[in-house]
């Protein structure tokens, strides 16, 4: 780990200017940024620690939208009855993440910016072998290697790896909104849009490997918006090896609206398959006007799986990941 | 003085005496030892996987604030040689520019601070001139032959993995009426102990000090005397207690010996205590093995033939076998042929790990008698009764005692066997299948010393260097002291964890209780015998009360049949002495996501007497716990370009958490004592639970889904792929 300065912002203009400075990196519960450093895959000169900002960990309701603010904790957000009135699929992957020490420190502002688990991106410092991400240029040995856990959707040949978070799918499912601060002002994102599957990175000329979002350095986020909707019902479902502290293999996020027997809306999302939560889109248009059958289910969302493109170890996880799917919309409709 | 206590102090389900310490905190490991002035040592390791040192540049890391010194093989010592079974790796490390496997030391970097050694050794650039790895697959195997594996120190490891034949294999597999012929691979896995090897060293002139994590601490000065040209009596270790080793602290690594020299040459303690990155490739592994096996039977499922080929990966400068042939003893059969085979690939050298030996050779074993059952139409347990060994088949010898046919029973009657439902069923989303399995694990002994001295006051106080490996030994102690002195256990304390304490045999395999309580029995008896000639009375205290000494010292030596440094299996005793079980499992696959979960499990143990019932039963669920483990998670991986181990760290290294175990798991013991065994009557248990267990499971899963898996672990990926083959 290499030395760096330590700042301590008391409010959000403070802190908004510190973060813009360069060489500035943002700590909030620093369970990802202290990997990070110990790794070598950061090496930030000043530490900027938001984590005791007034007023940022807030939950609440607001014109029609559940609010959380940056500093919500993952135990915070997952143990909340407003999140679970109307949230619910939020509050079960805030609480299917990291283990229950982690998520009392984990904030949901750093969650979704936490980095891929990909074992190569992963070693210490000095890096041993090849891997974009790290070292751009150097090329992807996940390509053609290791690559059991890694993306069926949106890779290139620079980089296959997946973003790791839950409660990302969750908000991404819930058409949630992320807010930003930056000295120019504030703006605001639909969730869906702030990662960069590296296909897209690439369609706008950035380096598929490293741009993984996005947000600019100087950013900050202050929080979400998740609109609420009448009547939907939410599940969301983890495949991982190991039944607790444990990265998934792949999970879904489904929020349904029923009329009777009928589907009226459905959003469903993807997790562990690409660099960002991956919407169903074909299975979200078409299932609407049908009557709710699992059959009926698995041959919509089979549609977006057609379009996977698994690599020399993960085909497995096209059909796992249409399973996921699946049963989270049964399991969604079913609660 | 305490009142004695009622009805017998051996066998009660006493908690930890040293229980109180490590929930306070209180117990000292070797890292919280920091002698006044000690630098803190980190190891740069080599960044290939073979090849040639060109140079080390460490001008940088030299220039961090806090850097005292950066060590080369250039500034080491010609270490002497060292023995073998004490030292893990006879070819040291920093002797040359040669780099037997990533990871190995290569620059030792020694700061007043962690931090600054941690940042310097990240800023050590090691160049190298790399040969290409020889990845798993890649190598030659040998043969082992039976002279290659035996060692002139005396302290002998049996003849690991020769080959072993009796009868006719090829005939009789040729005119066998069923046959049962597959491989079975385990991976590579590590122990991944949750406290990291590490040493302090310290010297006042030539008398050296160590704190170690260590399951065999009698060990350590023969290592370091011999590398560092001294006299092991210079040398104390102080050993209390370990974070777990299973098998991975049970010979000396490198490290040991590189602190005590970077000590000698800085002139100052040093401190040498593993990153968890460090631990994968600075002590051993269980290596990879590929097992093929082949069953031949009657049509009444009467055994006719074994033959068991094993292959294990190996270093590239030294050979580990990993003698899962060992488990040929298990089943009365006429024709047996068995050979190991080791394939020298570039990483470290693998080492023992929880149930070395059985652990392995089961899995193909009983999933190949669970196979001949299926064939067969025969029951698991029927078949295996109608292959019971009632001598050891390769000797013929009688066994000590034996109780696998109480111990299948007794399963049975705990599991519900016999009601199970076959071919599996169906709960909601899952499939819920059965299997179960023996277990055995063979009896490896040392050599036991111990005094036991009662006071006057009634105090009883028990002197012997055994470590803390977290089983429990040291409240067996007291209990047997207590037992045989007729004190009460409170009365006792025990005294261990440094090398000033009478000298005693390793912690490892289960010996450490044979020899240990024996010697410790020993000893009391010994107290008794000199009180006896003072005095009529059979309450030792009344005795010692009537003469006017302050206290009396009983010694405790128990000796090995013919007095050899170790035996295996009983050795010169005359009779076969093994420790046997039966294991059930009931677990649950979800088809369609690929998961498994256990859903209860019973072992039934025949252990000989069961010291204590609490350490006893969590000693067995500790084992079944690995077990899950190895069934379904565990497995190191090494990147085929680098042949570096993939991940280094517990978050990408999966072993069970809590919610991956049942809170169904039953343990009972057929609690016979075996007085061939020991003097107090109790057996090599060590992690028998985690022999047999494997099978049993993938049996279980077979029942559930109708696949056989013969690859470990059987994760998700294994089963959708599995199902999607079969069109499912
Ligand atoms: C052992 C372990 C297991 C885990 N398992 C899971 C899991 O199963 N599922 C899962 O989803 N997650 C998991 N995580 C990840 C964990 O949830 C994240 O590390 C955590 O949410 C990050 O939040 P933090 O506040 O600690 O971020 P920090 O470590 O403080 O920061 C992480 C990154 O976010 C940036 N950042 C933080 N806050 C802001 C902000 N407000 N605006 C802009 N940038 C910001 C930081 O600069 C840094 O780049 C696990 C983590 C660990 C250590
Ligand atoms: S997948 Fe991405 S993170 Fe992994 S090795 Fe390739 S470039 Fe690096």
């Amino acid at each position: 780990m290499h030395p760096f300065a330590y700042a301590r912002p008391h409010d959000e203009a403070q802190a908004v200017a510190l973060v813009a400075e360069p060489g500035s990196t943002i700590i909030a519960g620093g369970t990802e940024l202290l990997n990070w450093l110990r790794l070598g895959i950061t090496r930030p000169d000043n530490i900027i620690d938001i984590g005791r900002l007034p007023d940022r960990a807030n939950i609440g309701l607001e014109d029609g939208f559940l609010t959380l603010g940056a500093l919500a904790t993952l135990n915070q957000i997952g143990e909340h009855p407003t999140v679970g009135e109307h949230a619910r699929v939020l509050g079960q992957a805030c609480l299917l993440a990291a283990s229950a020490q982690v998520r009392n420190r984990a904030t949901i502002g750093g969650n979704v910016l936490q980095r891929t688990r990909c074992a190569y991106f992963r070693a210490a410092e000095p890096l041993p072998w090849a891997c974009n991400k790290r070292a751009p240029g150097t090329g992807c040995p996940a390509r053609h290697a290791m690559n059991d856990e890694h993306a069926i959707f949106g890779w290139t040949d620079d980089c296959v790896a997946v973003h790791p978070s839950d409660p990302l799918v969750a908000l991404a499912a819930l058409d949630a909104d992320v807010d930003l601060v930056s000295p120019e002002g504030a703006r605001r994102l639909p969730v869906g849009k702030l990662h960069l599957a590296q296909q897209e990175a690439k369609a706008i000329g950035h380096d598929p490997a490293t741009q993984e979002t996005v947000l600019r350095h100087d950013e900050m986020i202050t929080g979400y918006r998740v609109p609420l909707l009448p009547g939907a019902r939410s599940a969301y479902l983890k495949v991982r090896e190991r039944q607790s502290y444990a990265y998934a293999l792949a999970t879904a996020a489904a929020v349904v609206q029923m009329d009777g027997d009928t589907i009226q809306s459905i959003r469903v999302a993807l997790g562990s398959v690409a660099q960002r939560p991956w919407r169903l889109l074909r299975a979200e248009t078409s299932l609407p006007g049908n009557r709710l059958s699992a059959d009926t289910v698995r041959e919509a969302v089979q549609w977006d799986l057609d379009e996977a493109r698994p690599l020399s170890g993960n085909a497995y996880k096209v059909r796992l990941a249409r399973n996921t799917a699946v049963r989270a919309i049964m399991a969604a409709v079913e609660s | 003085m305490t009142a004695p206590t009622e009805g017998r102090a051996i066998g009660a389900p006493r908690p930890r005496i040293e229980g109180p310490l490590k929930v306070t905190g209180a117990a000292r490991y070797s890292a919280d030892n920091a002698p006044p002035d000690a630098l803190h040592a980190t190891l740069v390791g080599a960044p290939v996987c073979q090849g040639r040192i060109v140079d080390v540049d460490a001008s940088a890391a030299l220039a961090v604030e806090g850097v005292v010194r950066i060590l080369t093989w250039h500034d080491l010592p010609t270490f002497g040689p060292v023995p073998p079974w004490q030292a893990a790796v006879l070819n040291l490390p920093m002797q040359s520019d040669r780099i037997q496997h990533e990871g190995e030391p290569v620059a030792i970097v020694l700061a007043t601070d962690i931090q600054a050694a941690e940042q310097a050794r990240t800023m050590v650039t090691v160049r190298c001139a790399p040969t290409p790895p020889v990845l798993p697959g890649q190598g030659r195997r040998n043969l082992i032959t039976a002279s290659e594996e035996v060692d002139e120190s005396g302290l002998v490891e049996g003849e690991r993995g020769a080959p072993f034949r009796i009868g006719d294999v090829d005939a009789a597999l040729a005119s066998s009426a069923v046959r049962v012929s597959e491989t079975w691979i385990q991976p590579s896995r590590h122990h991944n102990f949750i406290e990291t090897s590490g040493t302090v060293a310290r010297w006042d002139g030539d008398l050296l000090t160590v704190w170690d994590s260590a399951q065999a601490s009698f060990i350590v000065p023969n290592v370091i005397a011999a590398a560092l040209q001294l006299d092991p009596g210079n040398i104390r270790v102080i050993a209390p207690h370990v974070g777990g080793g299973f098998g991975g602290k049970g010979w000396v690594w490198p490290h040991q010996i590189l602190a005590a020299a970077a000590a000698r040459i800085v002139d100052r303690p040093v401190k040498l205590h593993l990153g968890r990155a460090d631990q994968y490739t600075s002590t051993g592994f269980q290596p990879l093995l590929d097992q093929f096996l082949e069953l031949g039977a009657t049509e009444d499922g009467r055994l006719t033939a074994l033959r068991h080929q094993v292959s294990n990966i190996t270093s590239m400068t030294e050979v580990y076998v990993e003698a899962a042939t060992e488990v040929k003893d298990l089943y009365a059969c006429p024709a047996i042929d068995v050979s190991q085979s080791v394939e020298p690939v570039t990483v470290n050298l693998p080492t023992p790990m929880r149930t070395t030996n059985e652990g392995c050779g089961l899995w193909p074993l009983e999933s190949a008698m669970n196979e001949l059952a299926h064939r067969l139409g025969v029951d698991p347990i029927e078949i295996r009764l109608r292959n019971h060994a009632d001598r050891e088949p390769t000797t013929g010898r009688a066994w000590s005692t034996k109780h696998l046919r109480e111990a299948y029973e007794e399963g049975a009657r705990l599991f519900g066997w016999y009601s199970r439902p076959r071919g599996g069923r169906s709960e909601g989303n899952w499939r819920i299948g059965t299997g179960m399995a023996s277990s055995t694990m063979g009896q490896i002994r040392f050599p036991g010393n111990a005094t036991v001295v009662l006071q006057r006051d009634g105090d009883v106080v028990v002197r012997v260097d055994i470590q803390d490996i977290g089983t429990g030994l040291q409240t067996l102690l007291a209990q047997v002291a207590a037992e045989e002195l007729g004190t009460s256990v409170e009365a006792v304390r025990v005294e261990w964890g440094d090398s000033d304490l009478p000298s005693t045999g390793p912690m490892y395999a289960g010996s450490g209780t044979v020899a240990n309580t024996s010697a410790v029995a020993l000893a009391c008896r010994d107290i008794r015998k000199q009180l006896g000639e003072h005095s009529d009375t059979d309450d030792v205290l009344d005795a010692l009360r009537q003469t006017d000494l302050p206290q009396i010292t009983g010694d405790g030596r128990y000796e090995l049949p013919n007095r050899v440094p170790m035996d295996m299996y009983g050795g010169d005793s005359g009779y076969a002495i093994r420790s046997f079980g039966a294991v059930f499992a009931e677990v649950a696959v979800d088809p369609e996501l690929g998961i498994m979960r256990m859903r209860r499990m019973v072992g039934v143990y025949d252990c000989g007497r069961v010291m204590n019932a609490r350490t006893a039963r969590s000693q067995m669920i500790g084992s079944l716990v690995w077990a899950w483990g190895k069934s379904a998670l565990e497995r190191s991986e090494l990147d085929p370009t680098t042949a570096r181990w993939m991940s280094k760290n517990l978050s990408s290294v999966h072993i069970p958490v809590n919610a991956d175990i049942s809170d169904l798991i039953t343990i009972a013991f057929i609690d016979e004592p075996d007085p061939y065994a020991s003097v107090t009557g109790a057996r090599a248990m060590g992690e028998i639970g985690a022999t047999g267990a494997d099978a049993a499971i993938a049996e279980a899963v077979f029942d559930a889904i109708g696949v056989r898996f013969r690859e470990l672990p059987i994760t998700p990926k294994r089963i959708l792929d599995a199902l999607a083959e079969m069109g499912r």
